[in-house]
């Protein structure tokens, strides 16, 4: 099985919270589920969908194909009923559409006349709708009565029991009514978790320790933020929404010279602003870790849509020359991994640290039976307390085999910690001589970089490992190009995918060079203009791709756009 | 015992006679008496010749960029609100560069001490005005004079209701080492603006120009009267006064963060355990 639930409707008209309470309801029953939103940069009006996407077997990105089409408002129907599969059904309500469409792929669910009846408020017409669906797919209705009672659990008994009802009466006007209806479930008792990208950052945050989070809202990365604050009381956490983006990176960057692990996030322009805060972690080798989230550009650009314009960006911002790694996560279970990673060679290195996402990554959600916790590796590289105190002599900025120099909590002990935006000395203070200031560079620079790239993992191959053809992406596009790869399996394709982007990958553990070189047809796959990652390959590698696919509408690929495009690619092989 | 010596840092990059000579030793003073030791607090700087300062006195150091010696400082004493955390900055660094981030700080009240080495020039890029420069200053840069209205740092320090407010001068080192004490121990995001002749640059805001202005507060001023505040704080011509301009208790913001209550962050387990972390997700 394997169907498509999209929800329509202009802002504010709970397009979010029917798909938010669904998509529990899908995962607890045990489905798998891969969800995408779409909205516009607006509070009310406009056009938005919300599209979920269920199956008995893993996946990991959205369909063309409509089964559910739950339109809130004339647009979704214009919009997207072309999509509808063959069986594909429109749920609606005449009298807020103002039109009944006399088609037999359309089911007219008086939602507003329900809710009043049943609920006895207009305002439950989307409980309605939720109900008119899994009354539609012939679902149980037990686990959607524990998901609104929990959604609900700070409301009256009173507010809980109309919801319920208003549930319960959408789902059997559909049951009866939909006589069209024919989608056969599976049936499963695993329950799955359902994590979005956002999220998994934040848990990633949180998991690896990080207690300070400062920032100014800006979408994507804004539920990053706000995940971190919601466990601020459990895991004893300081959020501060800074005044501009300036300051949160420098506030960051003080919380972590303070010695606690401290992380800050932005999305494109509010991460220009940081700019000049990130050199000064790099020359005052400071641990620090950036949640960049990418939306399309230049300037305001497209504020609630995706791209991945950014990755040359996030590498060469910053003045001057510093180390730093950048981690593109292809899935939320790997943004969660990568996020650790990111703290732990922030710290491990004391150099900043990427995870770069986009609008799509950040924003969907993902099934997994489980994430394995146990990979989680934290490690205090800090030198603090009676350690710190027992050292004869210290020098923050210590010359090193390594380049790493002791990272001392100022306070902890009667050493002093002294670190400068100037170039300094061993001490910290400021110097002027040539050879001071080579010195450092190679502390700094040259002798931690080797380091630094020896813990970078190289790409993953999906698919043959002696493909005809080689997709290869990075960052948010993992999903859709695994799903093609499985759609194209009788013409030996394969994925090669990076989320581990820099310091760019050796190729001693996996020759992916060697495979690229030997693969008749490589096509490069990007949500940019320009192809930024192809041109890092080329400028790291001298490797050049046969082949690019480029999308920069703003919007994500879906199974069947990806497929399209690579078909024009295969046609001459 | 801490001594003078104890805080006898790198040695000075300063021109002969620079008021920042002043307000170093005032500092080291201050210091001493308060018996505070070197690695017991941190200096956070900006860039400018007054960027330099805690490379000169010996202390737990940060400096860093030009204007955001406010977010460090803040993010810094999250971190660890134990630790003093005091600021030394010049007027081009704070009330130019960084105004946003005076701006929330006093409307924060984080519980740093900001020094701003007031020269009415930019020192370190060579004569440029400043925003305290005298409106008509002419410089190279300046070629028709500053044509904006100086700032008054603090008419707006006392409309911003910033805990303590305070002006010192360096040709007077014992008052600017007591209103230095008084400004560290009072509990609230402080501010004292140091006249500091700049000799090289600033051939008009001279120690000379500073002495037949500025007047000490008499005791009998009640520093608490926000009115009287605003009314010395006007004073910015011909009589300037220098001393406790206003000082108003309230909540400091790291008295608000529950999560920091019993002990600061840096104190706490660096590592929260994972059981138990994947249940809301279901």
């Amino acid at each position: 099985m394997d169907y498509t639930v999209k929800l329509g409707g202009e802002a504010g008209q709970g397009v979010d919270t029917i798909g938010t309470i669904l998509s529990k309801v899908f995962t607890r029953a045990g489905y798998f589920l891969f969800s995408h939103q779409d909205f516009e940069s607006r509070i009310r009006g406009g056009h938005n969908f919300f599209q979920i996407r269920i199956s008995d077997h893993p996946i990991s990105a959205s369909r063309s194909l409509v089964d559910i089409l739950v339109a809130l408002d004339r647009q979704s129907v214009t919009a997207h009923a072309q999509e509808l599969s063959p069986a594909g059904m429109v749920v609606y309500d005449a009298t807020t559409l103002k039109e009944k469409v006399d088609r037999p792929e359309f089911l007219d669910v008086p939602f507003t006349e329900i809710a009043v009846t049943h609920g006895g408020s207009k305002i439950m017409s989307n409980t309605v709708a939720t109900g008119a669906v899994l009354g539609m797919l012939g679902m149980n209705l037990e686990i959607a009565y524990e998901v609104i009672r929990e959604t609900l659990k700070k409301k009256d008994e009173q507010v809980i029991k109309a919801n319920l009802d208003a549930v319960r009466a959408g789902y059997e006007f559909a049951k009866k009514e939909c006589l069209r209806c024919s989608f056969a479930l599976a049936s499963f008792n695993t329950r799955k978790m359902l994590l979005s990208g956002n999220d998994a950052i934040g848990l990633g945050a949180v998991l690896s320790g990080c207690k300070f989070y400062a920032a100014y809202p800006m979408t994507p990365s804004t539920g990053i933020f706000s995940f971190v604050a919601g466990k601020a009381a459990s895991h004893g956490i300081v959020v501060e929404q800074a005044e501009d983006e300036i300051a949160a990176i420098n506030l960051a960057i003080g919380a972590s010279f303070g010695g606690v692990r401290a992380m800050t996030g932005s999305s494109g322009g509010g991460f220009a602003l940081m700019v000049e805060g990130l050199s000064l972690a790099g020359m005052t080798e400071t641990p620090l870790v950036i949640a960049l989230a990418q939306r399309p550009g230049p300037a305001t650009g497209l504020p609630t849509r995706t791209e991945q314009g950014e990755l040359l960006f996030a590498l060469h911002a910053g003045h001057g020359e510093f180390p730093r790694v950048i981690f593109a996560p292809g899935t939320a279970e790997q943004a969660v991994y990568l996020t650790n990673k990111a703290f732990d060679l922030a710290e491990k290195y004391q150099i900043p640290a990427f995870v770069l996402t986009d609008q799509y990554l950040a924003d969907s959600t993902w099934t997994y039976e489980t994430i394995d916790l146990g990979k989680i590796k934290n490690t205090d590289y800090r030198l603090r307390g009676d350690a710190f105190r027992g050292l004869a002599s210290y020098k923050r900025h210590a010359f090193t085999e390594n380049g790493i120099s002791p990272l001392g909590v100022p306070g902890d002990a009667a050493h002093l910690v002294v670190t400068d935006s100037d170039e300094h000395d061993e001490d910290g203070h400021i110097i002027e001589d040539a050879e001071t200031r080579r010195r450092m560079v190679e502390k700094r620079l040259l002798r931690k970089l080797p380091l630094i790239r020896r813990e970078i993992e190289p790409p993953s191959l999906y698919g043959s490992t002696k493909p005809d053809v080689l997709l290869v992406g990075w960052g948010s596009t993992y999903g859709v190009m695994r799903e093609a790869v499985d759609l194209l399996s009788a013409k030996n394709v394969a994925m090669l995918h990076f989320s581990e982007i820099f310091p760019f990958p050796e190729t001693h553990t996996f020759d992916y060079l060697g495979l690229l070189r030997n693969t008749r047809l490589t096509v490069c796959i990007e949500h940019n203009a320009m192809g930024k990652f192809a041109s890092l390959v080329r400028a790291e590698t001298g490797y050049e791709f046969d082949r690019q696919i480029l999308r920069y509408d703003g919007r994500p690929f879906t199974v069947e756009t990806l497929l399209g495009e690579i078909d024009g690619h295969l046609a001459g092989l | 015992m801490v001594t003078l010596q104890d805080y006898e840092g790198q040695t000075p990059a300063w021109c002969p006679g620079c008021g920042n000579f002043s307000i170093r030793k005032a500092f080291q003073q201050a210091m001493v008496e308060l018996g505070m030791e070197p690695h017991q607090f941190t200096i956070v700087s900006g860039i400018g010749q007054s960027g330099k300062f805690p490379h000169y006195v010996r202390c737990n150091t940060f400096n860093g960029l030009h204007g955001r010696s406010l977010p460090v400082a803040t993010g810094l004493k999250l971190a660890n609100h134990e630790m003093p955390v005091f600021v030394f900055c010049g007027d081009g660094d704070c009330y130019g560069e960084g105004g946003n981030h005076l701006l929330n700080a006093m409307r924060r009240n984080i519980n740093v001490k900001l020094f701003v080495h007031d020269n009415q020039i930019y020192g370190l890029t060579k004569g440029q005005a400043s925003p305290t420069s005298l409106e008509g200053t002419v410089s190279n840069t300046q070629p028709f004079g500053a044509l904006s209205q100086s700032l008054n740092p603090m008419i707006l320090a006392v409309a911003m209701d910033c805990s303590f407010v305070a002006r010192g001068f360096a040709g007077d080192i014992d008052h600017l080492k007591e209103l230095m004490k008084q400004a560290i121990t009072h509990r609230g995001f402080s501010i004292v603006d140091i006249f500091q002749p700049c000799v090289t640059f600033n051939r008009v805001n001279t120690f000379d120009w500073y002495r037949k202005r500025c007047y000490k507060i008499e005791p009998e001023y009640d520093p608490e009267d926000r009115i009287a505040a605003f009314q010395r704080a006007l004073e910015l011509g011909e009589r300037i006064p220098l001393g406790v301009i206003y000082k108003h208790h309230r909540p400091v913001f790291e008295d608000k963060l529950p999560v920091i209550r019993e002990r600061p962050l840096v104190r706490q387990a660096p590592f929260p355990g994972i059981d138990g972390a994947l249940e809301e997700f279901y």
